[in-house]
């Protein structure tokens, strides 16, 4: 499986914007063997950026440890409806993906 | 016409060779830093001083969520908040994986010392979750007892 799209969703909380993201990513431990007994090389997201209005707010370091199709979830202080939550992240192979999202 | 033709391939190649170098540079930008050390370490106290996390003190302020008990180790939902004041980073570790670490978060302002994810464990073992706050380290574990383990296939 390929890496593909992202999809993402940030909503209002109690004081906070939940950002909850899904990237699509095979996750590769480099420990896993195929139908033919060869181990599948490591391939998985190494680096994930959060921008607000175009600010970095967060950055994430991540392992192969990460499942599958990872899914997480941000949160951030306040956020007003309308404003611009950016994702992206890089994998080890250099593949790089970004979905952006408008607060609801 | 072969001219035109020529003319044509040597200006739709530069206008490639722009794009490809328009591509690259987001590419670049993007190529964010990697704690090699922590990520290969191990072992845990070699993922914890890969971290510059050796000696962190335990706190009842980082608070981690996860099943007691997980059926499948391939997606093991956790949720780290942390209540100490100040709190910059926070890294996940699951102990008995052949590599502890599995992300490190970094909060700049803005950003809430909150972070959900699902991991990946290969047994039973206790989550260990690192947390930075005013130039300090602390940290706070959670075992999950795995009945099917998610690091082979």
């Amino acid at each position: 499986m390929a890496a593909g799209p992202m999809r993402m969703r940030a909503t209002q909380g109690a004081g906070f914007t939940d950002i909850r993201v899904l990237m699509t990513h095979p996750m590769e431990t480099g420990q896993r063997k195929d139908a033919e007994g060869k181990i599948v090389p490591l391939h998985f997201i190494q680096n994930v950026t959060v921008k607000l209005n175009g600010k970095v707010v967060l950055e994430a370091e991540t392992s192969q440890a990460v499942s599958r199709n990872p899914v997480f979830s941000f949160r951030i202080k306040g956020g007003a409806k309308g404003d611009k939550i950016e994702v992206s992240w890089l994998d080890n192979k250099g593949e790089s993906t970004s979905t952006e999202s408008a607060v609801a | 016409m072969s001219q035109q033709r020529r003319q044509f391939l040597r200006r739709t190649g530069v206008l490639a060779a722009g794009l490809v170098a328009g591509l690259c540079k987001p590419l670049l930008a993007l190529a964010a830093s990697w704690n090699k050390d922590a990520f290969g370490a191990k072992t845990v106290a070699d993922t914890l001083k890969g971290l510059g996390a050796t000696g962190a003190a335990t706190s009842m302020a980082i608070v981690i969520e996860a099943p007691q008990i997980a059926e499948n180790g391939a997606v093991v939902p956790v949720e780290v908040t942390s209540n100490l004041p100040g709190t910059t980073s926070i890294a996940v570790l699951v102990e008995k994986n052949p590599f502890p670490l599995a992300g490190k978060f970094d909060f700049m302002e803005g950003a809430l010392p909150y972070v959900k994810l699902n991991v990946k464990m290969g047994e039973t073992a206790d989550l260990r979750v690192v947390a930075w706050a005013g130039g300090k380290t602390f940290t706070a574990t959670k075992e999950v007892k795995v009945t099917i383990g998610g690091c082979g296939g």
